[in-house]
């Protein structure tokens, strides 16, 4: 078990963003974090990075309490690529790959094990022939590739990704998910939000579905997408004549 | 790309880097040697030379307090600018600020001129750069918090106008009211900045508390490169965030308190220099704040000798010329904003 959340409660003032959600993400698998907007999803990763303080209740990476990692230690263990990321500056996309590598560092230079990591990601995301570009001349697809890249250079034991396929062409998300994929079977703990049900139906091993900052449903995707839990937290059914996957409309 | 294109290629950047920032210093000596060299008093170079080392004859004394505090000063105040500025542009991730420009230099102008006319600098020495850390230490924090609850490139800016103006209007004040006969001229000193008449006492104090300043930002700039990817991701990296803007706020108040109080409000440096430098170092934040530092010595030590041959009887200041180049670059700047999508 990589990380495991334990009746975790989180409260911004009086709204509960998170309610007591127990669940734990394995490594060699990737879990979906799927839930309605403002269900918890985002928090639910803050909280397992450390980023966000817990009201009650506590989670564990890889077998040690959060409170007891050494900051940095906790960085090359759980890599992180926040919702609709941007590199402020226009850098080099190499140098913004190598930030990566950041916890892995002093104050020196990358050294080579850190150029081959960052070349590595950037192979693995298809983009190596973007590398000596700059981030302002990519498009906002090839930014996201480049910025995934950068989460997958850290190598970490765990890898959360907030709504990665947002920016993305369909043919970009599948290969994204491949990815994710790709990462599991390394044996990461992967764990994805995604607002696209068919996307998580097909490509994740396990679904968490938060709504309102509760768990509402928590496993495989066929058992997780049952139709009362999509009828509940979504207002949505399965089109029943559709042979197409992830076909639904609104209740 | 396998390892030996990956080291090839890492030797030449590093290479390339190492022979800027070389001639960045030949570049910045040079200044201040001439800035040494160039003066009202008429001896030739190898009596002021020779006066630095022994001390002997007016040509020693011109050379040792006089012309030696104002080389030094050049440099000093030169890095102090330019290092703070680059150091802000990382933190802001905006490339208008600048301490000038933000209005950190107005503040710490503001408190030397009460620590100097109010008679606290006759309590004790220190008391002038200590203030002038103050007031840049009071408008740095402002920034920061107005920086944290969300303020754009351009609020931040304008923000930094007001700080300036508000900063600009006390100063006058303070100067109107310690009813000195010369506050006229003087404010114009404290507002434009000027290296005239500075001494070894000047010197003595600012060089320590520059170098504190400048030392504390050279710690910073990974997790400015960090910071580059926002605060979640900096922060997921392992860094500690609100110790890294508690670094550069200090670093910059100090070194731009200690600065401004030696020199008075000098503009626009920490603007243009890393700008100028960043298509030669790149636009990571760590490989500008170094370079910047000196680069920042080599524009303000050029800018010395320049008004000194543009009006050999000193009475342009210093802060003109920066403010000459320094404004139109920063409208056209603006106006590349603009352009960006």
């Amino acid at each position: 078990m990589s990380v495991r959340f334990d009746q975790v409660s989180v409260s911004f003032g009086r709204r509960a963003a998170l309610n007591r959600v127990s669940a734990s993400l394995m490594a060699g698998s990737v879990t979906g974090i799927v839930g309605p907007n403002g269900a918890g999803k985002t928090t639910l990763l803050r909280a397992a990075l450390g980023l966000q303080p817990l009201s009650h209740g506590h989670v564990d990476v890889l077998g040690k309490a959060l409170a007891d990692w050494p900051r940095e230690a906790l960085a090359r263990a759980m890599a992180y690529l926040p919702q609709g990321g941007e590199a402020r500056w226009p850098m080099p996309v190499e140098d913004v790959v190598l930030l990566g590598r950041l916890p892995y560092r002093g104050f020196g230079p990358p050294d080579l094990k850190d150029r081959l990591a960052a070349a590595d990601a950037l192979a693995r995301c298809e983009a190596p022939h973007f590398a000596r570009r700059r981030m302002d001349e990519l498009s906002a697809g090839e930014r996201a590739r480049v910025l995934f890249a950068r989460a997958l250079a850290t190598g970490a034991a765990v890898l959360f990704a907030d709504e990665p396929a947002a920016y993305l062409d369909p043919s970009h998300q599948l290969r994204l998910m491949d990815l994710l994929r790709e990462e599991a079977r390394r044996g990461t703990a992967v764990a994805v939000t995604l607002h696209d049900l068919s996307l998580a139906a097909r490509h994740c091993d396990r679904v968490l579905v938060l709504e309102q900052g509760a768990l509402a449903a928590d496993g495989p995707p066929a058992e997780a997408f049952a139709d009362a839990t999509l009828a509940r937290v979504f207002k949505i059914a399965r089109e029943p004549d559709s042979l197409q996957l992830g076909a639904f409309r609104r209740l | 790309m396998d390892a030996t294109t990956v080291s090839i290629l890492q030797e030449q950047r590093f290479s390339r880097s190492a022979r800027w920032t070389l001639a960045l210093i030949v570049a910045a000596l040079v200044f201040a040697l001439a800035s040494f060299l160039i003066g009202p008093a008429d001896y030739a170079p190898r009596e002021l030379l020779m006066g630095l080392f022994t001390g002997k004859g007016a040509a020693g004394v011109i050379a040792q307090e006089i012309r030696l505090p104002r080389a030094a000063l050049a440099l000093i105040v030169g890095a102090a600018l330019g290092g703070s500025g680059a150091a802000l542009q990382g933190l802001f991730a905006n490339p208008l600020a600048e301490p000038g420009v933000t209005g950190v230099t107005a503040c710490a102008g503001l408190g030397a001129v009460v620590a100097m006319y109010f008679g606290l600098v006759a309590l004790h020495p220190l008391t002038l750069p200590v203030f002038a850390i103050a007031g840049a230490l009071i408008a740095a924090a402002i920034l920061y918090a107005l920086s944290k609850s969300g303020a754009g490139a351009v609020a931040l800016v304008l923000a930094g106008v007001a700080i300036g103006s508000f900063a600009t209007a006390l100063t006058a004040l303070a100067l109107s009211l310690a009813r000195n006969p010369y506050a006229m001229s003087e404010m114009v000193l404290w507002m434009m900045g000027s290296l005239k008449d500075r001494t070894l006492n000047d010197l003595s104090y600012a060089l320590p508390l520059v170098a504190c300043g400048l030392g504390l930002l050279a710690t910073t700039g990974r997790g400015l490169d960090a910071l580059t990817l926002g605060e979640e991701a900096a922060r997921s990296l392992g860094i500690a965030v609100g110790s890294l803007r508690g670094r550069v706020v200090l670093g910059v108040a100090l070194a731009t308190g200690a600065a401004t109080a030696a020199a008075g409000a000098v503009s626009f440096v920490g603007l243009m220099v890393p700008h100028l430098l960043r298509p030669l170092f790149g636009y990571q934040p760590s490989r500008l704040l170094v370079p910047s530092m000196i680069g920042g010595a080599a524009m303000v030590a050029g800018a010395d000798v320049a008004l000194r041959l543009i009006t050999p009887d000193g009475q342009l200041l210093l802060g003109v010329i920066t403010a000459m180049l320094g404004a139109p670059f920063f409208l056209w700047l603006i106006l590349k904003l603009r352009r960006q999508p």
